[in-house]
């Protein structure tokens, strides 16, 4: 018993001195969305976070680190296994790359009280900003129904006494709208929720037609937004009812459509024309490493590994240091891509949101070009039931 | 004329159906091979099509490119993996298929990247015409309707003017029949799932300039043709017609006016527009529960 003991002692003794000991980088565990119709947004938040560690040689606020990347083809299951792999197999003390809100419940409540810090660079459902906030779970993008709202305040500004809304019939659907309905003061011509994944929306644009609406809100991410668009031009409608939606038209999103989203209004917190140094910074060598250009996502994508750059370097790579590390990551201390960031007290971030417009680009292709602001230092509706 | 519209549109998606579940139902009802990555071959015409419409400019060239790449790699999966799984059970066939459907999405994100291609309607069936009574109604959903038809009709004399059509029917019936007759089975199996392939492939083709052009594109059309087929009666590329029409109005027309129909009924606006969407999306599935009640085995069922 007592040899037993003795042992035990040693090993923890070794144990409690590895950190010290380790010249390792600090590894950061993304769960991202590679696979699946919407890997296309991991991809981009990959991408613009990985950018920003190549910048700086490797390192993130001068500190060493190491990206560990697992793909959660949107599923909540496989998002929890990923986490319990990093945590448990490669001692992973920062999780980050939540696309989709499903996944982002289903690992972070979880992981915040095992005392792991989650920094998203997209999923921001309500639950997490309001009643299930938390101190180590942070948000660099914007809570879900940000967008929305930035919108209705845009259709409210322009006027807009009749408009249309067309949604997937889904938990994301049903909260884009309400947003939208929270700053949207005029009346509803209609209100259509689709199949989500729908493909076909010809009955949807004839409905729309004969409402006759001053203007179109619709919430169809992805694909579905694609075919919408698609079909919405060839059914003449576009030139006479404006289409308006929540982050509608990324640039990966404008390649496949082409013209036919030319004129479509969207919002964002976010546009690639933002003449900031460090905005300039980050699309050109966007551009350069990957050949494209970045959308809101991969923007998001780079500002989260900003924000943790600016953490690490304040609490030196030491990151059983927690308390200061969350101290720091709360003070936001990093030069962000659109312009002025900080956190609110639920760790959701306050901040400018615009809308953009799609016109012809230069090199033949289309992009957004900021239209307007919409809102300023604008936060989440749900900020007043987070308890800290 | 919003009800006449939105007939055409259900006339239409039937259409887009019809090409993708004559093809299915074919080789479900002769072959009997339950081929779950029917809607890969749909994915793959469309990819095809639009690379080649963009480095040459021309839809016709897409199309001519297209339809052959489906076919050919239809005849090839046929030729490499379905001949293994004939005397196997169904399961085995599911599992197979289900299987190929992971491989082509994954084949396609790594020859054409994540992002969605860009396809666009042709110029001369760009923007819409005037119909009767001052209806708008977009050149290429009236040519998809054309070429849907047309199709029908070649499939109609295929079958009942020429001996290869000949032959298919009768495989539908008796297999080992036609077998003992002398029938090369293999070739003719080929040749099916080659021309079931490229029925697909001409679906995506066309769908290319309406839909995104995205890997996984054919999943969500699959359970639609599959609904087709139930209806229709296996093995009945008649069926199948009849099918796909019946399920693009139901489907059209639930979705525009189900809606409209519960806010007559219901007090409440949102709850009702929440109701008609619900119902609306399970219209043709109710359809399909209606139609087997009365008649188990489809409308046109090919054996009896």
């Amino acid at each position: 018993m007592k040899r037993f003991f003795v042992f035990f002692s040693a090993l923890c003794l070794v144990l409690a001195a590895l950190p010290a000991m380790a010249v390792q980088p600090v590894k950061i565990g993304m769960i991202t969305t590679l696979s699946t119709k919407a890997g296309y947004l991991g991809e981009e938040i990959r991408d613009g976070f990985q950018l920003a560690i190549d910048m700086e040689n490797g390192r993130l606020g001068g500190i060493p680190v190491k990206l560990l990347v697992g793909d959660d083809g949107r599923k909540p299951e496989n998002g929890r296994r990923l986490a319990e792999r990093f945590i448990q197999k490669d001692h992973v003390k920062i999780l980050t790359g939540l696309v989709f809100s499903n996944v982002a419940m289903a690992v972070v409540p979880k992981v915040v009280r095992q005392g792991i810090f989650v920094i998203s660079p997209n999923a921001g459902p309500s639950r997490l900003a309001g009643k299930g906030c938390n101190k180590n779970y942070f948000n660099v993008s914007w809570q879900t129904d940000n967008l929305s709202e930035v919108i209705g305040q845009y259709a409210t500004e322009q006027g807009y006494r009749n408009v249309f809304i067309i949604a997937p019939n889904y938990i994301a659907g049903k909260d884009n709208v309400a947003g939208f309905k929270r700053y949207y003061k005029g009346k509803v011509a209609g209100e259509l929720y689709t199949t989500l994944g729908q493909a076909d929306y010809a009955a949807e644009i004839a409905a729309l037609r004969s409402a006759a609406p001053d203007a179109v809100y619709f919430f169809l991410p992805g694909g579905m937004g694609i075919n919408f668009l698609k079909q919405y031009a060839q059914s003449g409608l576009s030139r006479d009812i404006p289409l308006m939606g929540p982050a509608a038209t990324d640039e990966r999103l404008l390649h496949a459509v082409g013209a036919a989203a030319l004129g479509v209004i969207n919002s964002s917190q976010w546009c690639v024309d933002f003449h900031t140094p460090a905005n300039e910074r980050f699309v050109t060598a966007f551009i350069k490493k990957y050949g494209r250009t970045p959308t809101l996502f991969a923007s998001q994508g780079y500002d989260a590994a900003r924000l943790i750059g600016s953490a690490l370097a304040a609490v030196k790579g030491d990151m059983s240091r927690t308390d200061d590390f969350r101290r720091a990551l709360e003070k936001a201390d990093f030069t962000s891509v659109r312009g002025t960031f900080r956190f609110g007290p639920n760790h959701f971030p306050i901040q400018d949101f615009y809308v953009r417009r799609v016109m012809a680009a230069k090199d033949g292709g289309y992009t957004n070009r900021m239209l307007k602001k919409v809102f300023n230092d604008h936060i989440d509706a749900y900020v007043g039931q987070c308890k800290m | 004329m919003l009800v006449f519209e939105q007939i055409l549109n259900g006339l239409q998606l039937g259409v887009m159906l019809f090409l993708m579940s004559a093809g299915l139902t074919l080789v479900f009802g002769i072959m009997r091979v339950i081929n779950l990555a029917h809607g890969s071959f749909y994915m793959i015409g469309a990819y095809v099509a639009a690379t080649v419409t963009a480095r040459t400019g021309s839809f016709l060239l897409g199309v001519a490119a297209a339809l052959p790449a489906a076919a050919l790699t239809g005849m090839l999966v046929e030729f490499l993996i379905l001949r293994r799984l004939y005397h196997r059970d169904h399961l085995d066939q599911v599992l197979a298929t289900f299987g190929l459907i992971f491989f082509f999405n994954e084949l396609i994100r790594m020859i054409w990247g994540r992002s969605p291609l860009f396809m666009e309607v042709p110029t001369r069936l760009a923007g819409s015409v005037e119909l009767f009574g001052g209806l708008q109604y977009p050149v290429y959903r009236l040519a998809i309707i054309l070429v849907g038809i047309l199709v029908a009709l070649f499939l109609y004399l295929l079958f009942s003017r020429t001996r290869l059509g000949m032959r298919i029917r009768a495989g539908a019936t008796n297999r080992e029949m036609i077998g003992a007759l002398g029938v090369n089975i293999p070739l003719l199996y080929t040749l099916i799932f080659g021309l079931g392939t490229l029925l697909a492939g001409l679906a995506g083709v066309m769908a290319g300039p309406l839909f995104a052009v995205e890997a996984g594109m054919g999943d969500s059309v699959l359970i639609l043709t599959f609904v087709v087929i139930v209806i229709g009666g296996i093995g009945s590329v008649r069926g199948a017609f009849i099918g796909a029409v019946l399920v693009g109005l139901v489907d059209t027309l639930a979705r525009a006016f189900l809606p409209e129909l519960f806010r007559l009924l219901l007090a409440s606006p949102s709850s009702a527009d929440r109701m008609g969407a619900a119902l609306a999306s399970m219209s043709v599935y109710i359809f399909m529960a209606l139609v087997l009640s009365v008649k188990p085995a489809g409308l046109f069922p090919a054996r009896e």
